[in-house]
């Protein structure tokens, strides 16, 4: 049995803390680009335009099926107990609070993350950032921040979409199809949802997996090798990273809001 | 390992050589203050333990186009590399224009990087851009020309490559050979003073061979720049008709293998 030697084991810990160190600095000189991004806001218009716009499809799609499964197992639940005139509600809350920013986030990940980091690492094998930087033009500024923006812009209006569509499932299943009393759905959520508490939160987590799923995302293309397997493995491990630091974040963003 | 000097390129060692071409045209630089537009002195590189370069020394005249030649894995394009700044040496110097590229911080590498202009391997083309965009590209990010403006440089300088007819295609619609003389429009879009080329007759047929290497020399000559050419092949680079000097070596460690001037 082969074991760790500690000498490896302290390579291994100080090359990961070196990765980590090398992604703050990256975060935090994108953050003190934000100014002379957003100058030049065409940029980031586009990017939310690509970012944000091709991701609808699967956002309302993906939306609407998880309203029709709240509104279908929240009925069974709550009819138990005779409640199931507060289906709206649960549809609601269930969506703002957790699953439109969670799974958005997921979905995010996945479509826009996913081609923000093919696109930079191909951009980084096909000497494309080194052309830029050879025309003295800064590829963290003009590649990396616009798609930062676009992804923190993008991400909490895309969740907006998601659990706008997903109530609208739950409609079509509570009220239309099983015949929940319309008045009771949506009265129970007008008076249940607190804007700032509920939907505000929800925007608030869903600004976070922005910064997160899009930040992962460019930095594993920005460090990913020129080749393509290394294009491959960085698409790869930006999709587990993101999705993973998303439902990481969601607890400790649930208990900093929700716990008291 | 001692790496020999490669080029000597003042002008006062340079046998003289009957010119076909005219040497360079001052037609838009300011009177150099020296013959040299780059100078290495005594530069050593090396990825890690590897040493590529070792004590190097030469020059790059004003004006003119100089070749340099090696085996693959050489260190050719990183002398490019590091003249761009983007690798620094580990000892010696290299100055662009009197200014020691090493001690440049990012402002003032920017600053010289714009006097320069870089043809890589690949073109290195943006590819969700059209042909145009790519070569408006530095115009847009360097200028606050009106759009006019830029439409007229940008056909002025695909013209001077002979594509101006590609202007409202992609990338991905040309050949290879096409996307090198795109990318060396958007290269001299800004009128670099010093334009390096890396490999840039790499997998071009012999036709095409030759006009990428006419096109070299005439872009020299008209725009008066100073040119630097890589290349593993010296009957390619021998067709841009090099006079600024021809530095060849074998490997990264060695040694200089030989060292032709001309004058033109």
């Amino acid at each position: 049995m082969n074991f760790l030697h500690p000498a490896e084991l302290g390579y291994a810990v100080r090359q990961k803390l070196a990765d980590w160190g090398y992604g703050a600095r990256l975060l935090g000189q994108l953050a003190m680009m934000s100014g002379a991004c957003l100058k030049r806001f065409g940029l980031v218009r586009d990017q939310v335009h690509f970012l944000g716009n091709y991701s609808l499809a699967i956002i309302t799609v993906s939306g609407l099926f998880v309203g029709f499964v709240l509104g279908l197992q929240g009925y069974y639940t709550l009819q138990r107990y005779g409640a199931a005139d507060a289906l709206g509600l649960l549809v609601a809350l269930s969506l703002v609070r957790e699953l439109g920013p969670v799974v958005a986030a997921l979905l995010f990940a996945g479509r826009a993350g996913a081609s923000i980091t093919a696109e930079i690492g191909l951009m980084r094998a096909g000497e494309q950032l080194t052309a830029l930087e050879m025309m003295a033009v800064d590829p963290k500024l003009r590649i990396l921040a616009p798609r930062l923006w676009g992804g923190i812009i993008a991400l909490p209006l895309l969740t907006a979409v998601f659990s706008a569509v997903g109530i609208l499932g739950g409609y079509v299943v509570g009220v239309l199809l099983i015949g929940v009393d319309e008045g009771a759905f949506w009265s129970q959520m007008q008076s249940g949802v607190d804007v700032f508490k509920d939907v505000g939160n929800g925007m608030i987590k869903s600004v976070v997996f922005g910064v997160a799923v899009t930040f992962i995302a460019l930095l594993q293309g920005y460090v990913a090798q020129p080749t393509p397997d290394g294009v491959a493995s960085a698409t790869t491990r930006s999709v587990v990273i993101s999705s993973l630091s998303v439902l990481g974040l969601d607890f400790i963003l649930t208990v900093m809001m929700f716990s008291i | 390992m001692n790496f020999q000097r490669v080029t000597q390129a003042s002008p006062e060692r340079l046998t003289l050589q009957k010119p076909a071409i005219p040497a360079f045209v001052f037609s838009h630089m300011t009177l150099p203050n020296s013959p040299l537009l780059v100078e290495l002195k005594n530069l050593s590189f090396g990825y890690g333990d590897r040493v590529i370069l070792n004590d190097l020394s030469f020059g790059i005249p004003r004006g003119k186009v100089t070749a340099l030649m090696g085996v693959s894995g050489g260190g050719k394009t990183t002398v490019l590399r590091l003249i761009g700044g983007q690798y620094r040496a580990q000892n010696g110097q290299l100055t662009f224009d009197g200014h020691d590229v090493g001690q440049m911080n990012t402002e003032q590498l920017y600053a010289a990087r714009r006097r320069m202009g870089m043809l890589f391997q690949f073109g290195a083309l943006f590819t969700d851009m059209s042909v145009f965009d790519n070569v408006a590209f530095p115009l847009r990010e360097h200028t606050k020309m009106s759009e006019s403006m830029v439409r007229d440089i940008v056909l002025m300088k695909l013209d001077a490559v002979g594509l101006r007819g590609a202007r409202d295609l992609k990338p991905s619609e040309i050949s290879g050979g096409m996307g090198r003389r795109v990318a060396l429009a958007r290269a001299i879009a800004l009128d670099p003073d010093l334009m390096m080329y890396d490999e840039p007759f790499a997998g071009l047929d012999p036709i095409s061979l030759g006009t990428a290497a006419r096109l070299i020399r005439k872009l020299n000559d008209s725009l008066g720049i100073t040119s630097v050419v890589v290349s593993r092949c010296r009957r390619n680079i021998s067709n841009c008709r090099p006079c600024g000097g021809l530095g060849q070596w074998q490997s990264g460690s060695a040694r200089h293998a030989r060292s032709t001037q001309a004058n033109c």
